[in-house]
């Protein structure tokens, strides 16, 4: 067959592993969910506490977000799933052409 | 594999997003669809930046005048568990249960329309309580932009799943369906990781001054 199931030629077998397998996934993306809670709610704190200064703040803030977006599109998106190459190429070519219009506008902007 | 074969939880594909040439194409242009969406956010991210508190005179509100916590927080937290019930969505979907995919697609619908109610509700109070509005400044211009454009695509999301739901709700799941299923998902989780540079960029940022 041209079926992608890991196939043991017993059904009952595969379902049993499948079934192991989500299982597993949901696990994963429930502590992902756990932590993106959590980092949204520090970033909300960083930022409601008067004292911490902006210096400390913002680079602390955006790290926490870039760290809650991996959890998303690695483990709700499933790009830590095998096939995701063709997508990580597309997707991080989207993110260096932002990057750099990012910087240009920030920095033409300086003086 | 025949799109609209029958099946059962046992023949169901592992991979039914994939299973067949139709998905992995949908697969595959979806994600290139979102890496010109990943452009375009960061263009108007930068151009936000560039404009933000920029104001024609000084009786403008800045930033650090009109964004409060609560409410960008409230908005996050509905956005944020949207994300997780399409994720519990899909899970159904690949256990082959329609009607509780369903179910879950539905919660997501329903946190979605209320966080646009929520963003309608905050464009109002702007305009009303500071004068900040698209033609006040540059700054002005800039915030309702880039949120608006995120809105509009909550807004275009939510009519994408309730489609997709409503003309697939006699049909069940089938290799015909599920692909367009879990592509839609992938748009809603899209627009959650541009939520999450949203919340950090122009609410939090914008308190922090």
């Amino acid at each position: 067959m041209a079926n992608q199931q890991p196939s043991s030629g017993n059904p009952r077998v595969d379902v049993a592993y499948r079934r192991k397998k989500s299982a597993e996934e949901m696990r994963y993306q429930i502590v992902s969910f756990t932590l993106m809670i959590f980092l949204t709610i520090v970033a909300f704190v960083a930022v409601g506490y008067e004292g911490f200064s902006g210096w400390f703040t913002v680079p602390f803030i955006l790290l926490l977000a870039v760290v809650q977006v991996i959890f998303q599109l690695y483990y709700f998106m499933h790009m830590s799933h095998k096939g995701h190459e063709a997508p990580a190429l597309f997707l991080y070519s989207g993110v260096v052409v932002g990057a750099v219009t990012i910087l240009a506008f920030t920095t033409i902007i300086w003086w | 594999m025949q799109a609209e074969e029958k099946f059962t939880y046992e023949t169901w594909p592992a991979e039914p997003e994939k299973a067949t040439l139709e998905a992995k194409n949908k697969f595959l242009g979806f994600w290139f669809f979102l890496g010109g969406e990943t452009v375009l956010f960061a263009t108007l991210f930068a151009t936000y930046l560039a404009l933000k508190d920029k104001v024609p005179s000084a009786d403008h509100a800045l930033a650090k005048d009109i964004f409060e916590i609560p409410l960008a927080f409230a908005a996050t937290m509905l956005l944020l568990t949207s994300s997780l019930t399409s994720v519990y969505a899909m899970y159904h979907m690949k256990n082959f249960n329609f009607k509780k995919m369903q179910l879950w697609l539905g919660l997501t619908v329903a946190l979605g329309a209320a966080f646009l109610v929520l963003e309608i509700y905050e464009f109002y109070h702007y305009v009303h309580a500071f004068g900040h509005t698209f033609t006040s400044s540059a700054f002005g211009s800039a915030f309702y932009t880039l949120v608006g454009f995120h809105g509009g695509h909550v807004a275009f999301g939510l009519a994408w799943i309730i489609t997709l739901m409503v003309r697939n709700s006699k049909r069940g799941l089938n290799l015909y369906n599920a692909p367009k299923f879990y592509v839609a998902s992938l748009y809603w989780h899209f627009i959650d990781v541009v939520w999450v540079f949203i919340f950090t960029v122009v609410y939090l940022m914008g308190m922090v001054g």
